[in-house]
């Protein structure tokens, strides 16, 4: 192992952290609501779409995270980003993320960062799991096929 | 009230997804390459994420009701450590390092302009619709 330098951002990384710690816990305390983001568009594809209420937040959700580019914009320019995948293999990622989430009952957000933050031995397996997987799906894509 | 709060958490969430650069596929993937140049970023995400967010659930869990909407405060029940939750997440992990998205960077990527991620958009909600359909067939 050899770490990026160039690449390495431990201070934005850590503001950025700390603004979705302070997202999911102000959406649990004020609401009770988990911050999952899986979870939250799941939600939407069964029977709880025809729920108003249980509709209604997850869609207000959605309408921030899709705002907030629009709102940073307004005030600075937008980091770029790089893609890393064509697209038959963004079909394929995506089918695998969306099944995998709801099989899991969480993603990143919901076992990764609202699990995690309330010890749940159910979402550190999960994120080991997730985990585990990934390193082993970019070893195989970057260095063993490669 | 509900739904204001949310917005304004889905709007927090979004910018925090931004700044950390999790928003950005190639700095996901560099964090997953542990055995290559490995970009230890994400890491500091998660700690600075759970930081924050530890505090409000333990917040939480010392209150019968929500602060803001006077709701019972409902936590997650479910601690089952079963096949669906590994197997899930492993197949989730694998779609992860292929593409470097996850679920909330894959809606705010797609609205910072990145078209070509909408394939991905588009094949995860068919994954969500898909399962819909299985546990419907399950019964």
């Amino acid at each position: 192992m050899q770490i990026d330098l160039a690449h390495f951002t431990p201070w934005s990384a850590l503001a950025g952290g700390a603004l979705i710690g302070l997202a999911a816990g102000l959406l649990v305390l004020l609401a009770g609501r988990i911050a999952g983001i899986s979870g939250i568009l799941g939600g939407l594809f069964d029977a709880r779409w025809r729920n108003a209420g249980e509709r209604n937040w997850r869609l207000s959700f959605v309408l921030g995270l899709v705002l907030a580019p629009a709102l940073w914009a307004a005030f600075a320019t937008l980091p770029a980003l790089t893609l890393v995948a064509d697209w038959p293999v963004m079909l394929a990622a995506g089918l695998l993320v969306g099944i995998g989430t709801r099989y899991a009952n969480g993603c990143t957000s919901g076992h990764g960062v609202c699990g995690l933050s309330r010890l749940s031995l159910r979402s550190l397996v999960a994120v080991l799991s997730f985990m585990g997987a990934g390193f082993v799906t970019v070893y195989v894509i970057r260095h063993a096929i490669a | 009230m509900l739904n204001l709060i949310a917005l304004a958490a889905g709007l927090i969430f979004g910018l925090g997804l931004i700044l950390s650069g999790m928003a950005n596929p190639a700095k996901v993937q560099g964090f997953l390459d542990i055995t290559g140049l490995w970009d230890p970023s994400l890491a500091f995400v998660m700690g600075g994420a759970i930081g924050v967010a530890s505090v409000f659930f333990a917040l939480a869990r010392r209150r019968n009701s929500t602060l803001l909407t006077h709701e019972a405060m409902q936590l997650p029940q479910n601690n089952r450590l079963d096949r669906p939750l590994i197997f899930g997440s492993l197949a989730f992990g694998t779609g992860w390092g292929l593409a470097g998205i996850c679920p909330a960077p894959a809606l705010v990527g797609l609205a910072m302009g990145e078209l070509r991620i909408a394939v991905f958009v588009a094949a995860m909600f068919a994954g969500f619709a898909l399962f819909g359909l299985l546990q419907r067939a399950k019964g």
